[in-house]
């Protein structure tokens, strides 16, 4: 039997590490969107160990629509990420300033 | 040292150095391959902690569906790596700044929280089984939802990457050509027949 800490702590450090890798790769989107996907999975692992130390199932389901959700939300990223390359000829952060944001 | 607590340690090892490698490498492609080496050590860990459905659901969505498509896109682009590693430097300190002081306030939150574990109820029913039940009764709307998002997911992925073909191009129009009817086209006329006298 793992004590609970043990997890929480792991599912803390990958949540930490996907933050600087955000700030870190800020040029390139796919590693960006890489990252957010690292941050979803720490936080899924949050809600299943909750899931399993409170004997109750209703994290595990939470977890299943948010894999869903995931799954369409980086389809949808990569198909974007596909037209800004067709139309740009790069994925580099920095010169994308069409809107002038 | 119990069996579980070192397999628990080995896969939260791999975790934390793939992840730390997927931010870290210079080649997207390697990010990509380390990035499905996190979710397989993570997908064991859920297994350890009794979620078997959702660790092989991780496995076979994200690493047999998310992953390919990312990879898919990263070979297609012809990336310039140089130019995208850019600031890497420059951001370290802002990065690892930002990442510590998160780091030590999740983990001071999470010491100082005390839950009653609840007492381990042993039944023979498999977690899929458990799972299954409750999506198919409790959240049986938001099930459907989520059917709904996917499908929402799919016709925006098309179509946002369909190319449309120029007007002046000359190709069949599948559409019309099934809806072709042989009285548009063909017609019979009937006609007297002019005597004929040898």
């Amino acid at each position: 039997m793992v004590d609970i800490i043990h997890y929480l702590i792991l599912s803390g450090v990958l949540f930490a590490i996907s933050i600087a890798g955000i700030i870190l790769n800020r040029k390139n989107v796919l590693i960006i969107l890489m990252s957010i996907e690292l941050m979803l999975l720490a936080v899924n692992l949050n809600f299943i160990i909750f899931s399993h130390f409170l004997n109750d199932l209703s994290g595990q389901i939470f977890v299943f629509f948010i894999l869903t959700v995931a799954a369409a939300e980086s389809a949808i990223g990569l198909a974007i990420i596909i037209i800004l390359y067709r139309n740009h000829g790069t994925i580099n952060v920095e010169k994308l300033s069409g809107l002038k944001g | 040292m119990n069996f579980e607590l070192i397999i628990f340690y080995f896969y939260a090892l791999v975790a934390t150095l793939s992840a730390l490698a997927v931010i870290l490498v210079k080649n997207p492609v390697h990010s990509a391959l380390n990035l499905i080496l996190c979710f397989f050590s993570v997908a064991a860990i859920w297994i350890l902690l009794e979620a078997e459905f959702l660790g092989l659901v991780l496995i076979l969505v994200y690493v047999g569906a998310v992953m390919v498509l990312f990879l898919f896109v990263l070979m297609m682009l012809n990336l310039n790596i140089k130019e995208l590693k850019e600031g890497f430097v420059q951001h370290l300190p802002l990065a690892i700044l930002s990442a510590g002081i998160m780091l030590v306030q999740t983990i001071l939150l999470f010491f100082n929280i005390k839950i009653k574990t609840m007492p381990e109820i042993s039944s023979n029913i498999t977690n899929s089984k458990q799972l299954g039940t409750l999506l198919y009764s409790e959240y049986l709307l938001q099930f459907e939802i989520a059917g709904v998002i996917l499908l929402v997911a799919i016709i925006a992925a098309i179509g946002l990457t369909i190319r449309k073909k120029p007007k002046e191009n000359k190709y069949q129009n599948p559409a019309e050509q099934v809806k072709s009817h042989k009285k548009d086209r063909l017609k019979i006329v009937k006609m007297k027949t002019e005597d004929y006298d040898g």
